[in-house]
């Protein structure tokens, strides 16, 4: 039986990546953010699941405005990291796991959730970063990984309610995969930031603090967030946070079993112009 | 009547919903040509050539040739489409972001250092009645 085991909650801002891919880990600037993330290393080194879902959005690499699906689900056997106007990051292919996929495309969709299914597509910072920030500079990623692309830059993107109840059928989905396999699933993006307009900039740890602690304990009152209080309070770029729910939704506290046991959170500001966080659950079903 | 857009009322601050993305289609598939590092080469050389085809409007096009970022927004662009503009000019996103504020790239990268911009008197419309950043700076504020 294939079980999630863990999730982990993640920034995945690009300069966090330019840092690991040029050796800047250890400069003044990028120090205490790298810090914080050894424990982290340090817990995925130990906890390397089979196949990690990996939710994140694309950042105008992959789909265009030519189609906008809201939730499209990763297919393929590989996945080229993208050339997002910079050159592509030097890390190695993404490898999917197309029956796991296929199994989860299968039962989400007849669970309601309209998924577009996708092959042959790059995948950017938003897929890659999180694995170099766990995983640093590997020849290959020590695990599968299914990428799960959210819509949260052409409104309206889904709420975090709908997301936290994608997490729900994606948990549902693999708990029928027949095959053995350690899952994880890593919700990205965030925290507060703001690229654009004169209000570019913003930060708001408190409010970034408390996020992190409703999502470890009252996900499903956090899930009730309004989308224009994520712009107000966390910056419009900040909206990526619902994006973290879907994490969260595949929890099994959320299905009838024990609550989560929250291994690391690491918190730190500016990474470029945003907030980073980093949060690990492990599941107890 | 019409859809609720509660996020009109965030100061300086420009939701890409389907109106902005319908405003902005030609403007953001032309910035995302520039992913292709052919695309890169053949703008730098020749921007008003590479402009030109692109059914954009002039507006639009003379916001890309002066990268007037909030212009370029207000025109229908999206942040991450349009990045890749500043992309092709060498920059990155401090640089990129803090051409849109107050603040220019040393200054905006020194904000962030000290902890961001604070949400204090930048949620609403009218808390910016009296001005925005930009106007409070000239005025010798904060
Ligand atoms: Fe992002």
């Amino acid at each position: 039986m294939a079980q999630i085991t863990a999730s982990v909650y993640s920034s995945h801002v690009p300069l966090i990546g330019v840092a690991i891919d040029k050796g800047m880990t250890q400069e003044e600037y990028f120090k205490p953010l790298f810090d914080g993330y050894e424990p982290g290393r340090d817990w995925a080194a130990a906890n390397t699941p089979d196949v990690v879902i990996l939710v994140f959005n694309d950042h105008a690499n992959a789909f265009g405005l030519d189609i906008v699906p809201t939730f499209a689900l990763g297919m393929s056997e590989t996945f080229e990291p993208a050339d997002e106007g910079w050159g592509a990051r030097p890390v190695p292919t993404v490898v999917g796991h197309p029956t796991l996929a296929a199994h989860i495309a299968h039962s989400v969709i007849q669970d309601d959730f309209d998924l577009t299914l996708v092959n042959n597509i790059p995948v950017d910072h938003g897929c890659t970063v999180p694995l170099s920030v766990m995983y640093d500079q590997p020849e290959a990623w020590p695990c599968k990984v299914i990428p799960l692309f959210i819509n949260v830059v052409q409104y309206p993107i889904p709420s975090g309610r709908r997301c936290l109840e994608l997490g729900k059928a994606i948990r549902r989905a693999v708990d029928s995969f027949d095959e053995d396999l350690n899952v994880q699933i890593w919700g990205t993006g965030g925290m507060s930031h703001q690229l654009q307009g004169q209000r570019a900039g913003l930060i708001n740890a408190e409010w970034d603090n408390a996020f992190f602690d409703r999502m470890v304990n009252d996900p499903e009152d956090l899930a009730n967030m309004e989308h224009v209080e994520y712009v107000r309070e966390g910056g419009s770029e900040g909206i990526e946070l619902v994006m973290w729910l879907v994490a969260r939704g595949a929890m099994s506290d959320l299905a009838g079993g024990a609550p989560p046991t929250e291994v690391h959170r690491h918190y730190h500001v500016p990474a470029s112009n945003t907030a980073a966080g980093q949060l690990i659950l492990e599941d107890n079903s | 009547m019409g859809l609720d857009k509660p996020y009109l009322d965030i100061p300086g601050t420009t939701i890409f919903d389907t109106d902005q993305a319908a405003l902005g289609y030609h403007l953001n598939m032309f910035a995302m040509s520039l992913k292709d590092a052919e695309n890169r080469e053949l703008f730098a050389a020749d921007q008003d050539a590479y402009l030109d085809k692109w059914p954009m409007t002039e507006d639009q096009k003379q916001a890309v040739r002066d990268r007037d970022f909030n212009r370029i927004l207000e025109l229908g662009g999206n942040i991450y489409y349009c990045a890749k503009i500043g992309a092709t000019d060498g920059l990155n996103y401090v640089q990129i972001v803090s051409s849109m504020t107050e603040n220019d790239a040393e200054a905006h990268r020194q904000m962030m250092i000290d902890g961001g911009r604070s949400p204090e008197g930048n949620r609403y419309l009218h808390e910016w009645a009296d001005g925005d950043p930009a106007a409070r700076k000239e005025r010798g504020e904060h």
